[in-house]
């Protein structure tokens, strides 16, 4: 279609298409030399240690053995952790700024939400360190062990040291959330307002409006949104690693320490000298940038359905 | 004492950006454990001789890479090139000058417990195996007589990055401890069995003083300057020494009686023979090809190396690095003088 419009056009139409097309085929192309660069570079790990690469739980630099297993274990579950946490939150705020929120706070409350993904990681990680991380400690875990009863539990099980994968979550989830809100605020503002008058017009509440209504009709851009959220909180290095307790160990408990993929690189990359170690580190990195194409992936598939709703 | 701390966080940070705009003469890459000395040697050397050079404190393994693929002129690391590394480096064979010492000190978090705690090799390899949990435990007592200890659990910090530090500690207790040297061994990050990992000196000292019952390791200058409780570590002759300038220094003295004249100074000194000797002591090393393809350049760097052997020493002990003893520079500086002529 493009090129039958273009027939006959003048030489510096021709131009201005080729320069385009080649700026946006270098993007695609850079990513599938990244991956190309990073499989290579990691297949003398996965190739020598196959699925217990991505099974075991040992990690021992002095023998040379391998698995990944807890830090692809505590990406999943901090990122995990972190959505469950920001979603309800997010959509909360997104709902309140969208349909309720007099025009005089719209617009500093969202600016405010959208600036804390402005603050850098290093600065998260610092405030987890010296605030997060006490209080974690000194209140919030004894109050879960002790007064809810919970300590018996296998999640809220073991000594509370402070930096675990409670902590590690909780930081994800302040940093996911402005991702989450703001996507679905967009969401919201773009439903149709036919489709608000009709739920009125039929007798619903504002609430049962905002229920029945407009979020259904969103519902594919929000997951999309939650799904941009949790690439962000994937790959979320600094903070996470200040937080976590970098131990190398698969625990059911949110109190125990654990580790991501992104601080384990980030952590041992500088040091690591013998080529296997190297590897090693290339094949985390691997497993990460496969899960965080695969999710971003999905993400842009859920949002490019909900355009073609939206036109339907 | 927050503030300080939150200082020592952005430090660092600041550091990694200064690069220089100007051109220079030669340029390293390595360790970031001696960056401090260093810098202050590269600033008084340009000034004192008009040679710059630049340095960039990536990390020991960095510095490793970086010197092999012969894209620096100099590395630096705090733990010995490996046989394996050396025969890896394009540019032939690699000499290792030892420029100055440092230590690894064991730091607790006790309150209640005044004077600086006695530790046994032995009974700290224990303690970060996980087999000695508590602060009460009788092995400790018996080696702090009168000392009340609280029944607190230990909690172990090691750092969670790989370092020169973790390295130096870990050949320390693969040496005094059999049980750790048949359990998690010596390495620049090992499998630790129990415990937190806290990234950086200042990651692992902040759990430190966050957690009460909690023991880690650091470097000797980062204690100091952070005024960090540290333990007094037993030696090999059964004395208890407290990380001073001077028991390091005589650490790397004891040692350095022991090497051949033909020595590639890749050698470890904890558990030195000396009585005074502190036993979790290292050399921090500059690596520099024995034949520089640049031959203006080796003399250049051959003079640096006599400058730091030197005078350089002598601003050791204010950073909170130990001197090298004086018999072993007299040899490094022969050996220098040979780099420059080597052809």
């Amino acid at each position: 279609m493009a090129s039958t419009s273009l027939h006959g056009a003048s030489v510096g139409d021709r131009i201005y298409r080729f320069v385009t097309t080649a700026f946006a085929l270098s993007i695609p192309l850079l990513l599938v030399l990244l991956a190309i660069e990073v499989a290579v570079a990691a297949w003398p790990a996965l190739s020598s240690f196959g699925l217990s690469f991505l099974t075991s739980a040992e990690w021992n630099v002095v023998d040379g053995i391998y698995g990944a297993a807890p830090a692809i274990y505590g990406t999943i579950v901090s990122s995990a952790l972190a959505l469950i946490i920001a979603t309800p939150l997010a959509i909360g705020v997104a709902i309140f700024l969208s349909e309720f929120a007099p025009p005089w706070l719209r617009q500093p409350v969202a600016f405010l939400v959208d600036l804390l993904a402005a603050i850098p990681s290093v600065v998260y990680g610092l405030w987890g360190v010296f605030v997060l991380v006490p209080l974690l400690r000194e209140r919030v875990m004894p109050f879960i062990a002790d007064r809810l009863h919970l300590g018996d539990t296998p999640f809220f099980s073991g000594p509370a040291y402070g930096p675990s994968m409670l902590a590690a979550g909780l930081i994800l989830a302040i940093m996911v959330l402005p991702y989450i809100s703001s996507v679905t605020r967009e969401v919201l503002m773009a439903v149709p307002r036919s489709q608000r008058e009709a739920a009125l017009a039929l007798g619903a509440t504002r609430w049962e409006m905002i229920w029945g209504a407009v979020l259904p009709y969103a519902s594919s851009g929000v997951l999309g949104g939650v799904i941009l959220g949790l690439g962000r909180a994937l790959g979320e290095t600094m903070a996470v690693t200040m937080v976590i307790g970098n131990r190398h160990e698969i625990s059911a408990s949110l109190f125990s320490p654990g580790y991501t993929m992104a601080s384990q690189i980030a952590n041992e990359f500088s040091e690591a000298t013998n080529d296997m170690h190297l590897s090693a580190l290339m094949g985390v990195g691997a497993v990460l940038l496969f899960i965080t194409l695969v999710v971003n992936m999905l993400a842009r598939w859920l949002v490019w359905r909900v355009q073609r709703q939206g036109r339907a | 004492m927050r503030l300080r701390t939150l200082a020592a966080f952005i430090a660092p940070l600041a550091i990694a950006t200064a690069a220089d705009a100007q051109s220079v003469d030669l340029t390293g890459a390595g360790a970031t454990f001696p960056y401090p000395i260093y810098s202050k040697w590269f600033s008084d050397y340009a000034a004192k001789a008009g040679v710059r050079i630049n340095y960039q404190s990536i990390g020991s393994g960095g510095g490793i890479r970086q010197l092999s693929e012969q894209t620096v002129d100099f590395g630096a690391s705090d733990a010995p090139m490996s046989d394996a590394e050396l025969a890896k480096a394009k540019g032939g064979k690699v000499l290792h000058f030892p420029m100055v010492l440092g230590a690894v000190v064991v730091t607790y978090n006790l309150p209640g417990v005044p004077k600086a705690l006695k530790l046994s090799g032995v009974v700290l390899g224990d303690i970060f195996l996980g087999k000695i949990t508590k602060w009460n435990d009788p092995r400790i007592a018996a080696l702090n007589a009168g000392v009340k200890l609280p029944a607190k659990d230990i909690l172990v910090v090691h750092r969670s990055d790989g370092s020169g530090t973790t390295f130096i500690f870990t050949d320390y207790l693969t040496a005094a401890s059999p049980a750790w040297a048949a359990g998690p061994g010596t390495g620049k990050e090992v499998r630790w069995p129990v415990g937190l990992g806290g990234k950086g000196n200042e990651g692992v000292a902040g759990q430190v003083r966050q957690i009460v019952g909690s023991i880690g390791y650091v470097e000797l200058a980062y204690a100091r300057q952070n005024k960090l409780a540290y333990a007094e570590v037993q030696n090999s002759t059964g004395a208890f020494v407290a990380p001073t300038i001077e028991a390091i220094t005589e650490a790397a003295a004891s040692a350095a009686k022991k090497l051949g004249k033909d020595t590639d100074y890749r050698v470890s000194i904890v558990n030195a023979a000396g009585k005074k000797a502190y036993p979790i002591s290292s050399f921090t090393w500059l690596l520099v090809y024995q034949r520089m393809t640049d031959a203006a350049k080796a003399k250049k760097l051959a003079a640096f190396i006599k400058y730091a052997l030197n005078e350089g020493q002598k601003s050791a002990a204010t950073l909170d690095y130990a001197p090298l003893p004086g018999a072993l520079t007299k040899q490094l500086e022969a050996r220098a003088a040979a780099l420059a002529n080597a052809k």
